[in-house]
């Protein structure tokens, strides 16, 4: 493992930013995993750090192919988190909506610049990703349509499900996006939590990642085949908001099975304690997301139900 | 007349609510134009709120002379205007980068849906915005390329001093401006002056612009100023001038003079030692439109633009 700096920028008040990167193996650029991008992005954090964790052990076993080199980036934005912002903290840009960044330009656009620049050129990206909406996922992976992806290969992480989703303007400056436009296979791997630490999905997401490596060829690690993936297109998922705003109860857990009309979360006044509205299924299907903040507004996403599958 | 656009419910004995007041004229035809004038799209953006307030007490002077319909939307993200607050409170989200919206989407998007349904059918639309609190701007349109032909000569009659026909951005196609000139609705974004503060003679300024506007629509009878001319970059360069070190950035330029190649803009300095880290210096002649007016600077922080043109 050899561990570099890949961007350092010095800054008016506070410690230079290094964003490191970890390297594994020598040759063809083969794989790239970057974690948190934004400042809350615990979990994505934490995968990173265990994943390198492995990957050092599975070089020292010799376990590496040869001629296959892994970078590993667990943090890029060390400047937000230690101060506990999700976005850079002098003008609130998310350097995931920077990509491919400029290297001239303000200054988050140069830190995706300059990391973009290194991160750029392997035949595989993977991103430890967040949602802007507060909840829970069923752990999955998540490619852009951009007409260059490959559902078949998100199958080989050994996820129940691998997510399609069309990009909109906004998408064109993620990561995900532009290592697509610039030829690497580029995969978001979402687990249960993002600012919360939850062990038991960060382990099926370097379990995941590890799959993904082995059957591709990058390491040689014996371990479960997982699933066959079931591929979703992110506009066929039954979306269910709420009638009212007011505090909120939680029924279902993302993985639940429901049936049309379940009740899947009341609505309480947040003074009387009355319920004001319940909201029921509608349909038969898997819960694939649910919010999970105590308190919700009017028509607010609570839920985003797979459409008709079974357990 | 004051009316809701949009009601949310938040949770907790209140609701977010989007509010226009429609001007309308004293004897109605049924066939009036439609002029809507938003903005308070980021909560941090001031300079629109003395429009909004000065259309208001023109129009009441004069009632008469008014022959269309004058909707004035003060603040289409009011939370963010409540709680100095660049996007919509809560979500973390640019309300500038949701168009159309979709009521379907989460509530932010169904919110942004229904006020593209409320600006649909106007005749045409004036989105103020402020640039941000970290740099000054002259009053200025911004236009990108592809719909510079339709807006350019709109924009010449609004009384600022400079259009700036720019090249599209596929992330732009998501602001309210992008998404309404796509539905049909001629939509000239006004950038002008600094967040969080009111700049009283830029905003007179840019009402006598819009005054102007309505009575090339026939919305306005009453008198108008005599509006500047103003610079159209169409076939002129901007240089941009970013930090090139980390400090305390000093200007030593007037914010919207013409300056000449070579000339000090200003410098970075180190609190720490005094050392000047940056000299800053135009790299063109030309009109500086935009000066950095936050002190601190990190690498790649924007300080100036120029316009580049010869003077007259």
């Amino acid at each position: 493992m050899r561990e570099e700096t890949l961007f350092s920028m010095k800054v008016p008040y506070r410690e230079e930013i290094r964003i490191k990167g970890f390297v594994f193996g020598k040759g063809e650029k083969s794989a790239c995993i970057v974690g948190a991008i934004r400042g809350n992005e615990y979990q994505q954090l934490y995968v990173c750090s265990q994943l390198v964790q492995a990957l050092q052990a599975l070089e020292e076993k010799g376990a590496l192919a040869s001629n296959k080199e892994i970078l590993v980036v667990p943090c890029v934005n060390s400047h937000s988190m230690n101060i506990g912002k999700r976005f850079w903290p002098v003008d609130n840009t998310d350097i995931n909506r920077m990509f491919p960044g400029n290297s001239q330009g303000e200054t988050t656009q140069r830190i995706a610049a300059g990391i973009f620049e290194k991160i750029q050129n392997y035949s595989y990206g993977i991103q430890l990703a967040s949602f802007y909406l507060p909840g829970d996922f069923i752990p999955h992976v998540r490619m852009m349509e951009t007409g260059y992806q490959s559902a078949s290969l998100a199958n080989l992480f050994g996820l129940p499900y691998v997510v399609l989703r069309k990009p909109r303007p906004i998408d064109t400056t993620t990561l995900n996006y532009n290592w697509q436009i610039w030829n690497t296979n580029a995969f978001s791997l979402y687990t249960a939590e993002t600012d919360e630490l939850d062990q038991e999905s960060a382990g099926q997401a370097v379990a995941a990642i590890l799959r993904f490596l082995t059957r591709m060829g990058i390491i040689r690690y014996h371990s479960h085949s997982g699933y066959i993936a079931e591929i979703i297109s992110e506009d066929e998922l039954a979306v269910v908001r709420t009638d009212a705003g007011g505090i909120y109860r939680r029924k279902c857990r993302p993985g639940d099975e429901v049936h049309y009309g379940d009740i899947l979360a009341e609505i309480v006044h947040p003074l009387d304690g009355h319920v004001i509205v319940q909201a029921a299924a509608p349909t038969d299907g898997i819960i694939f997301f649910a919010h999970k903040k105590p308190l919700v507004t009017e028509h607010e996403v609570i839920y985003k139900i797979i459409r008709r599958l079974h357990k | 007349m004051i009316e809701t656009v949009a009601s949310v419910e938040l949770p907790v004995e209140e609701h977010l609510l989007i509010q226009k007041n429609r001007i309308e004229p004293e004897i109605k035809t049924g066939k009036e134009k439609r002029i809507a004038i938003v903005t308070g799209t980021h909560g941090d953006e001031l300079e629109g709120q003395y429009v909004c307030c000065e259309l208001n007490r023109r129009l009441a002077g004069n009632p008469s002379c008014l022959k269309g319909i004058v909707d004035i939307y003060p603040a289409l993200n009011p939370l963010g205007m409540d709680s100095i607050t660049r996007g919509i409170p809560m979500f973390d989200l640019d309300m500038n980068r949701i168009f159309p919206g979709s009521d379907k989407g989460p509530m932010s998007e169904t919110v942004a849906a229904k006020i593209m349904e409320e600006l649909a059918g106007a005749d045409l639309c004036i989105d103020i915005h402020a640039s941000n609190i970290f740099l000054m701007e002259i009053p200025q349109v911004r236009i990108s390329e592809g719909t510079a032909e339709r807006l350019v000569p709109l924009a010449r009659l609004l009384n600022v001093d400079f259009v700036w026909v720019h090249a599209s951005a596929t992330v732009l196609e998501s602001t309210l401006a992008h998404s309404l000139n796509t539905a049909g609705v001629p939509t000239l974004v006004v950038e002008m002056g600094v967040g969080m503060r009111i700049t009283e003679a830029y905003g007179n300024q840019l009402t006598d612009g819009i005054f102007r506007l309505m009575k090339e629509l026939g919305i306005w009878e009453g008198e108008t100023a005599p509006v500047k001319e103003p610079v159209v970059s169409e076939d002129h360069h901007v240089e941009f001038l970013n930090a090139e070190a980390a400090g305390i950035f000093v200007p030593s330029a007037a914010h919207g003079e013409w300056v000449r190649k070579g000339q000090h803009l200003g410098d970075i300095l180190s609190p720490l030692t005094g050392e000047i880290l940056q000299r800053v210096q135009a790299g063109v002649d030309g009109l500086l439109f935009t000066r950095r007016e936050y002190p601190i600077v990190y690498n790649g922080s924007l300080l100036a633009r120029i316009l580049e043109v010869k003077k007259g």
